[in-house]
């Protein structure tokens, strides 16, 4: 990846995220970490009364400017959105997101974390729905 | 004694050592490769990768099986290759060097047919707080499967082993001390033979961790008086899949096996098995006969450069690279900065820039460093850091290498506006 990407826009996610902190009450909290590098991204979602869209969404964490800056950037993009649309959230709209073409194989895991915790979060909250008796 | 030494030492001429690796010569980002990776892995001689096309295109065989030609030619090299080994760290005896896959595995041999055999219920394990998780997790294992205690010793806030800290621990009577020679996060050389000695006159059985020394410094197993070893092939210009573990005769001896089936059996019977001897009973299976001639080319590459005149090196760049390095602003250096007790391994922070921003931005500059938590989280929690950068030298980098460093130090300052 090119040195290009550091943008302003992109340290200034880093250094003053939007969305940043706890969610309270929410119904979706999600949490994950790349092993590798330490970053740690957790959020937490409160989902609309109609249980089908992120009214509110929040997260927090640690790492490298690519990893805060795409969950943060993430939190607003996602925020009013459908459940459903999480589903086909791609590899590609995230570098498009974060105004990257290609961040390479070392560095897309740290824009791709804040997805992974999205998708995680969403999925269990919907598959919960899914198996509720009062279905 | 120092005199003596001195005179003795001549410089490494790093250009023609440089023309001895063919990767020296490729480009990263159409810019010159500076490779600062070395405490995670060393770049490879020709002479070494020789050694490995060599051997399968010349006498591939298996060996201490069979009477045909090859065979007696690949067990001869392979067995030759286990006495430089031994001859490069000062073993007694080769018969004391055991072949393994590298580091991790000599400290889990370690642990499966020493410790499994040898530490009871209650007994103590001490570690120190510095240690790569290849010397942690084993005996976070062990402790738990024996219901014995780990102990840590802490460390000072200048990176090195408490010893006043260490010296009460040692009074708990630990049946094993294990501890690292040289940190590869702080750089700190522990004093191994001082460590060693107070450890044994606790009745500890010890084990070195020796990944980033036996590399990088002369390591004498008898001047240290350890019991057990460990590091690696790759880390000193060997190829993977190779390490060693040094065992004391007698507790190689004493041990169980630590992997079982061929050729580490004497004979085998239909209700049981005699064990081969050292350090056959130790390398079960067909071993990787290719690495381990490659590793004794090594140890013979090194060894014509003189492990002095290595560690005289790495000093120097060391010394040269603190002294850039503290003319750049919010620049925080991790671990003890008197250049005698460190190796060539520099962990740093620069302002808010996160380790892996920092490393994207220096091989976008052809310079390759590692970021992270260097697999030794527990010592990065204590330092209350998510990660490092780290710069690490070797036998091939000059001080131009750490020039074309720090200009990319300053592109990333510039890039992240600190």
């Amino acid at each position: 990846m090119s040195s290009d990407f550091y943008r302003e826009l992109i340290l200034d996610y880093y250094r003053n995220p939007r969305n940043f902190g706890k969610l309270d009450p929410h119904d979706i909290d999600a949490r994950d970490t790349n092993p590798l590098c330490g970053d740690e991204i957790e959020m937490q979602i409160r989902v609309s009364p109609g249980k089908d869209a992120i009214e509110e969404i929040k997260f927090i964490g640690k790492g490298c400017a690519i990893s805060q800056a795409s969950a943060s950037m993430l939190t607003e993009m996602a925020k009013g959105k459908p459940l459903e649309w999480v589903k086909g959230l791609s590899r590609d709209d995230i570098q498009k997101m974060l105004g990257s073409s290609d961040l390479g194989p070392a560095r897309i895991k740290c824009a791709m974390l804040s997805v992974k915790v999205l998708k995680m979060g969403v999925y269990g909250y919907l598959g919960a729905q899914h198996t509720e008796p009062s279905d | 004694m120092r005199k003596e030494m001195l005179e003795s030492t001549k410089p490494v001429d790093v250009e023609r050592v440089k023309n001895d690796f063919p990767i020296m010569s490729r480009k990263v980002n159409g810019k010159r490769l500076v490779y600062l990776d070395n405490a995670a892995t060393t770049q490879k001689p020709k002479v070494v990768i020789d050694a490995l096309v060599d051997y399968y295109s010349r006498y591939n065989a298996n060996v201490h099986r069979g009477v045909h030609q090859l065979s007696i030619e690949a067990t001869e090299t392979y067995e030759n290759s286990r006495k430089k080994v031994a001859k490069f760290i000062n073993s007694p005896s080769h018969q004391e060097v055991v072949f393994t896959r590298g580091t991790t595995e000599s400290i889990n041999l370690v642990k499966f047919a020493w410790g499994a055999k040898f530490v009871k219920e209650g007994d103590v394990i001490l570690i120190t707080l510095m240690e790569h998780h290849s010397n942690m997790v084993p005996w976070q294992l062990l402790a738990k499967e024996k219901g014995a205690r780990l102990e840590y010793a802490p460390i000072t806030s200048d990176g090195r082993i408490d010893m006043g800290e260490f010296e009460r621990l040692l009074g708990l009577s630990p049946s094993l001390v294990a501890f690292t020679q040289c940190s590869n996060v702080l750089g700190t050389i522990n004093d191994a033979e001082k460590l060693c000695t107070m450890a044994k006159k606790a009745g500890a059985t010890t084990v070195v961790d020796a990944a980033q020394s036996v590399p990088h410094m002369p390591v004498d197993v008898q001047k240290i008086g350890c019991d057990f070893l460990c590091f690696s092939g790759h880390k000193m210009l060997g190829p993977t899949g190779i390490g060693a573990v040094y065992g004391r005769k007698e507790l190689l001896n004493s041990m169980d096996p630590f992997q079982s089936g061929g050729d580490m059996i004497k004979e085998v019977h239909l209700d049981g098995a005699r064990w081969n001897d050292i350090p056959y009973k130790f390398e079960a299976g067909t071993t990787n006969i290719a690495d381990a001639i490659g590793l004794g080319v090594a140890v013979e590459y090194l060894s014509v450069l003189g492990m002095e005149n290595v560690r005289r090196h790495e000093v120097e760049l060391l010394r040269y690279a603190f002294e850039k390095m503290s003319r750049i602003p919010n620049l925080t250096i991790y671990g003890p900065m008197d250049l005698e007790s460190r190796g060539g391994v520099v962990s740093f922070n620069l302002a808010d820039i996160h380790p892996h921003d920092m490393a994207s931005i220096l091989d976008e500059e052809g310079v390759a460093i590692r970021s992270g938590h260097h697999c030794a989280q527990p010592l990065m929690e204590h330092l209350n850091i998510p990660g490092t950068s780290r710069a690490s030298f070797y036998v091939y980098n000059s001080t131009s290498d750490i020039d074309a460093f720090i200009g990319a130090l300053l592109k990333a300052k510039s890039v992240f506006c600190v």
